[in-house]
């Protein structure tokens, strides 16, 4: 019997909201250590969390924030101008604690990880409002995770990484 | 066990007749494949208890160090290029194996992660590891979904979905027998918050901390007497719509002995150290992160220049391929440089096909090898040849710190 990966439900409500620009309301009620999703105020609390160093970019339209864990993996939180971290970017020898720098999106890489048929190898979760991917093998992890909705105008998913 | 048996169905044409690649080889359709040896194991694609697709597998026989009598032979173990060590389900366990301590006498744990967005917890344990006629005595070896071990850390939960039962696993165990043979290396010795390793002081008080690489999950075949410096994997080609079952060869060492010749036209590709990575070449674009590896089910990249390289619409296919037909693909397989690019490095010209994903699954319900699988990658900056790559040639594979006739590992050759 084959692993079939289970249906998914679109979170339309959070890209109609986020692109309403509407998104005070989901910035409150996101975890103080949710990253994804979360305010610009949560990367400190992920920065202590994952007892990280860090170093910020400024780029057209948003910043990086990337967080130097101590295992050696980098992780890059994507900033937007409104506040809103839209997307998060790792790699290194180990992954990130996604509870922490995913937050409430972490359920979604359970669910697809235990799902998907493509092995415990690669992940690649797209769905219309949100995009989870990973690949590598130990020693070696990268991946991403962005809310399409919430990505600023002109910014190319490639930049995400 | 020693008798290789050939059960390539829909694979036409193949023949048994032996030729010159030693004694006992045969060929399939074009590459040699080694027959019985004390360097050889059996490897198969099957379903395995998991119902997997394009999952190698073979058998390994571990004891209780020193111990005759305190043995199993375990079957349906994956064979992963992608990782180092051995890991056992403890629901496969019927030997009883010392847990590994450190200098405080606190039990070591692990929890491996897998790129998938899975973790494995479970303690290190000790064992005597037999495969074919190679052994490995008083391997560093983990234990995964250990019940007494049943309290899983915060942030090895925090990786991933679990896989500690051979149903999530898909297997009984894994053979992790990649470049490096420490599973982790310096990082987990260097710093405790490492994210692979722990120390426990009970089996539910574990604690993040820094494990010296030569106590870490090692690569068994690092630790043989013999045939230790690298491994060849031998599978024959595929029907291009899948087989049932494809048998082949696991073979330990590279000029060692008489069966593992390293292949004249096989060229030296040097992989990162740390990483395993080089460079692939594919649709105009340089791919610096990426990998051969037997645990990646499908060829995963992307390819912009060619717009029929179409994803599946259907959520049972979701991320594969589907073309509306099979589309034929040629790379370079470069040496890893500095550059990531394949400027003044040996390379090597391949080609492959890949398939609409919902007519393989669609197919023959009993096939498990499907050769033209295939699926979108994450990074932009890698293609993954998993182990569809593999079928119709010989893979060699040598280990860091070791060396052959051909040159210094780490590298991969084909």
């Amino acid at each position: 019997m084959f692993k079939h990966r289970a249906g998914v439900s679109h979170r339309t409500t959070l890209a109609v909201a986020l692109a309403a620009s509407a998104a005070s309301a989901l910035f409150a009620s996101a975890a103080a250590h949710a990253a994804l999703g979360a305010p610009y105020a949560s990367i400190a609390a992920d920065q202590a969390q994952l007892r990280a160093s860090i170093k910020v970019t400024a780029l057209a339209g948003y910043t990086v924030h990337a967080l130097t864990l101590p295992s050696g993996t980098v992780v890059r939180e994507y900033v937007a101008a409104n506040g809103l971290v839209f997307a998060v970017a790792w790699n290194g020898p180990s992954q990130p604690n996604f509870n922490t720098v995913l937050g409430s999106y972490f359920a979604d890489l359970k669910s697809a990880a235990s799902t998907e048929r493509g092995g415990r190898n690669r992940l690649d979760l797209e769905r219309a409002d949100l995009v989870i991917q990973s690949g590598g093998h130990m020693r070696a992890f990268f991946g991403r995770a962005y809310l399409v909705g919430a990505v600023p105008g002109g910014v190319s998913p490639d930049a995400l990484r | 066990m020693n008798v290789l048996r050939w059960t390539v169905i829909g694979l036409s044409g193949l023949a048994l007749a032996a030729c010159g690649g030693g004694k006992g080889a045969f060929s399939g359709s074009g590459n040699t494949i080694a027959g019985a040896g004390a360097n050889v194991a059996t490897a198969v694609v099957s379903a395995g208890p998991g119902g997997d697709i394009n999952t190698l597998f073979t058998s390994v026989k571990i004891c209780a160090p020193g111990s005759t009598t305190n043995c199993q032979t375990i079957d349906n173990i994956e064979i992963d290029t992608g990782s180092s060590g051995l890991r056992i389900l403890a629901s496969a366990l019927t030997a009883n194996l010392p847990i590994q301590t450190d200098s405080s006498s606190n039990s070591i744990a692990e929890c491996a992660q897998f790129a998938g967005g899975t973790y494995s917890w479970g303690p290190i344990a000790l064992a005597d590891l037999t495969i074919s006629g190679e052994s490995a005595a008083n391997l560093p070896v983990q234990v995964i979904g250990d019940a007494s071990f049943a309290t899983v850390p915060a942030d090895c939960a925090g990786t991933g979905t679990p896989e500690d039962t051979v149903a999530a696993f898909g297997a009984n165990g894994i053979l992790g027998i990649g470049t490096t043979a420490a599973d982790c290396g310096s990082a987990c010795a260097e710093s405790a918050a490492n994210g692979f390793y722990y120390t426990c002081s009970t089996a539910t008080d574990c604690t993040a901390a820094a494990i010296e690489t030569s106590a870490q999950v090692q690569n068994p075949v690092t630790y043989f007497a013999t045939d230790n410096n690298g491994v060849i994997i031998e599978l024959p080609s595929v029907a291009a719509g899948g087989a049932v079952s494809v048998t082949g060869a696991l073979v330990f060492g590279i000029d060692t002995a008489s069966n593992n010749s390293q292949s004249a036209t096989a060229k030296v590709l040097d992989v990162a150290t740390t990483t395993g990575f080089l460079t692939v070449a594919l649709g105009g674009m340089d791919y610096a992160e990426s990998f051969l590896d037997t645990g990646s089910n499908g060829y995963y990249f992307n390819d912009s220049s060619n717009a029929a390289l179409v994803q599946c619409t259907d959520q049972n296919a979701a991320g594969f391929y589907c073309p509306t037909s099979t589309l034929n693909f040629s790379a370079t397989v470069c040496a890893n440089n500095v550059d990531g690019n394949c400027t003044g490095v040996n390379q090597s010209l391949v080609t492959f096909s890949i398939g609409n994903a919902d007519t393989l699954f669609a197919g023959n319900a009993s096939y498990t090898a499907l050769p033209t699988l295939g699926g979108t990658f994450s990074n932009a900056t890698s293609v993954d040849l998993g182990l569809p790559f593999f079928f119709g040639r010989n893979v060699y594979e040598v280990f860091e710190g070791h060396s052959t006739a051909a040159g210094t590992g780490p590298y991969v050759a084909f």
